[in-house]
């Protein structure tokens, strides 16, 4: 049994871009089971401290201390950008493209693919450019090659950003199963909907500061916070 | 007018009748050629995508500098390799002065910076949308090159074609390094600048114009092989 790359510390971390703090100092603890979902007006840093957790953006000050050496924490942690990047290559090239990287047989690796992309829904076009495909199969198909290596954390930033309720409807539902499955899930959206649907505990940043952290109904029930009541609300947060 | 129809005429008459100087003198540039862009390209493309990713001091100067090089004059390179391996050179004692080896090594020096140069062009729009994904996926530094070049592929095609273009109508370098000697080290354009100076005018268009249809077909040929134009499909 492999332990876990979980918990997660974050200490007093802050990002710094052209001479301003975009980001905290942010203390928080990622740990257990279930989906966080990060919430918070635009600017208010969702993008950047998922960036910070996942090793994508170069930290200011502060530490960010995973329970696994470095190499490891990489490869046992994913990513879906809230634009999927797409490769030049096919659907079941592009799902494969992460075990490749890990050295496994070409055979073996395309033989995951397809049985990912059958369950992702995808098993169609296995043999289309991934730039060709439509939005919702993109971000479908980011999700397949996030989740090829079964990551123990998977971060999405906004996955379901421009998407129409179809498309957004296939996404929870696999982020369900994946969350069933046993990956901690933490991803950020602006619908508040969805994350009444799908959070178990919710995140609130706001001007780079996380005001607000707690279980789902507490905070759609009685947020603590003028600035958390007035997102919720639909008014402008200043 | 009339010696350009008279070349054109000329040409179609080489051509029909298999001429076998013609026939040796094409192959020979092919070979030349294609052999100094495929040497080129081995160093060119790597290097591009290598540019591309790394950052490092002196790239900035770096890739100045290989830009500056697209620009290197073939008769200046021609006659650096040609005192390099002179008899009394530092490579002397090769005997590849007077050599299509000695063409080879000219025309890879001429054309190495033009694909390295256009290949880490196309490779830094790539490595732009691929940057965060790959440094996701924990791709190493090798994996990433390795990607970039692969999927970039159609890209560095058109660096190494645009490295063949500029081998295959060189002369000044050429002619110094190989001494446009008959059954030996002729090629078509050598052959054009001989039956230039002959006066030969009718002839030299007829060269001109097999050259032309040369450097047309080796890139339809490889645009068809590698299917660019069918994007479609991967």
């Amino acid at each position: 049994m492999v332990s876990s790359i979980l918990p997660l510390k974050i200490e007093a971390v802050t990002v710094r871009r052209g001479g301003r703090q975009i980001l905290g100092p942010i203390d928080w603890v990622l740990d257990g089971q279930g989906l966080t979902i990060l919430m918070g007006p635009n600017g208010s840093g969702k993008t950047t401290f998922l960036r910070v957790m996942h090793g994508l953006e170069r930290v200011g000050r502060g530490q960010i201390a995973w329970n696994a050496a470095a190499g490891d924490v990489r490869a046992r942690q994913a990513f879906v950008f809230q634009t999927p990047i797409m490769m030049r290559r096919s659907v079941l090239d592009s799902i494969a493209y992460p075990l490749l990287l890990d050295g496994v047989a070409r055979q073996k690796a395309m033989t995951e693919a397809e049985a990912l992309a059958a369950q992702m829904g995808l098993g169609g076009l296995l043999n289309q450019p991934a730039q060709a495909i439509s939005g919702g199969e993109k971000q479908k198909l980011a999700l397949a090659r996030a989740l090829i290596r079964a990551p123990d954390v998977l971060f999405l930033d906004e996955p379901c950003a421009n998407l129409d309720g179809r498309a957004t409807k296939e996404i929870e539902r696999i982020l369900t199963e994946v969350r069933a499955g046993g990956t901690r899930i933490v991803m950020s959206t602006h619908d508040i909907g969805q994350a009444r649907r799908l959070a178990d505990d919710i995140l609130f940043l706001h001007h780079g500061r996380l005001i607000e952290t707690g279980p789902k109904a507490a905070f759609f029930e009685a947020p603590k916070t003028p600035e958390a009541t007035a997102h919720l609300n639909g008014d402008l947060i200043p | 007018m009339n010696d350009i129809l008279q070349g054109l005429s000329q040409a179609a008459q080489l051509v029909i009748t298999g001429d076998a100087d013609l026939v040796e003198i094409t192959a020979l540039s092919l070979q030349v050629s294609l052999g100094a862009t495929v040497i080129a390209s081995v160093i060119g493309l790597p290097l591009g995508a290598w540019l591309a990713v790394n950052r490092f001091r002196a790239r900035r100067f770096v890739i100045a500098l290989l830009n500056a090089f697209m620009g290197l004059p073939p008769v200046v390179v021609g006659l650096i390799v040609y005192v390099l391996f002179s008899r009394s050179g530092p490579f002397g004692v090769l005997g590849l002065l007077f050599t299509p080896t000695a063409m080879v090594i000219a025309q890879v020096i001429i054309i190495t910076p033009i694909i390295a140069s256009v290949a880490h062009q196309a490779i830094r729009e790539l490595w732009a949308d691929y940057h965060d994904l790959l440094i996701s996926l924990n791709a190493t530094r090798g994996q990433r090159i390795r990607t970039l070049l692969w999927d970039g592929r159609r890209a560095l095609m058109t660096a190494s074609l645009a490295g063949f273009g500029r081998a295959i109508g060189e002369v000044g370098a050429i002619m110094i390094v190989g001494g446009n000697i008959d059954h030996a080290t002729r090629v078509l354009t050598t052959a054009i600048a001989l039956e230039t100076g002959k006066g030969e005018f009718g002839m030299a268009l007829a060269l001109g114009f097999v050259l032309i249809a040369v450097a047309v077909l080796v890139n339809l040929g490889v645009h068809f092989l590698s299917r660019t134009e069918r994007g479609s499909r991967w």
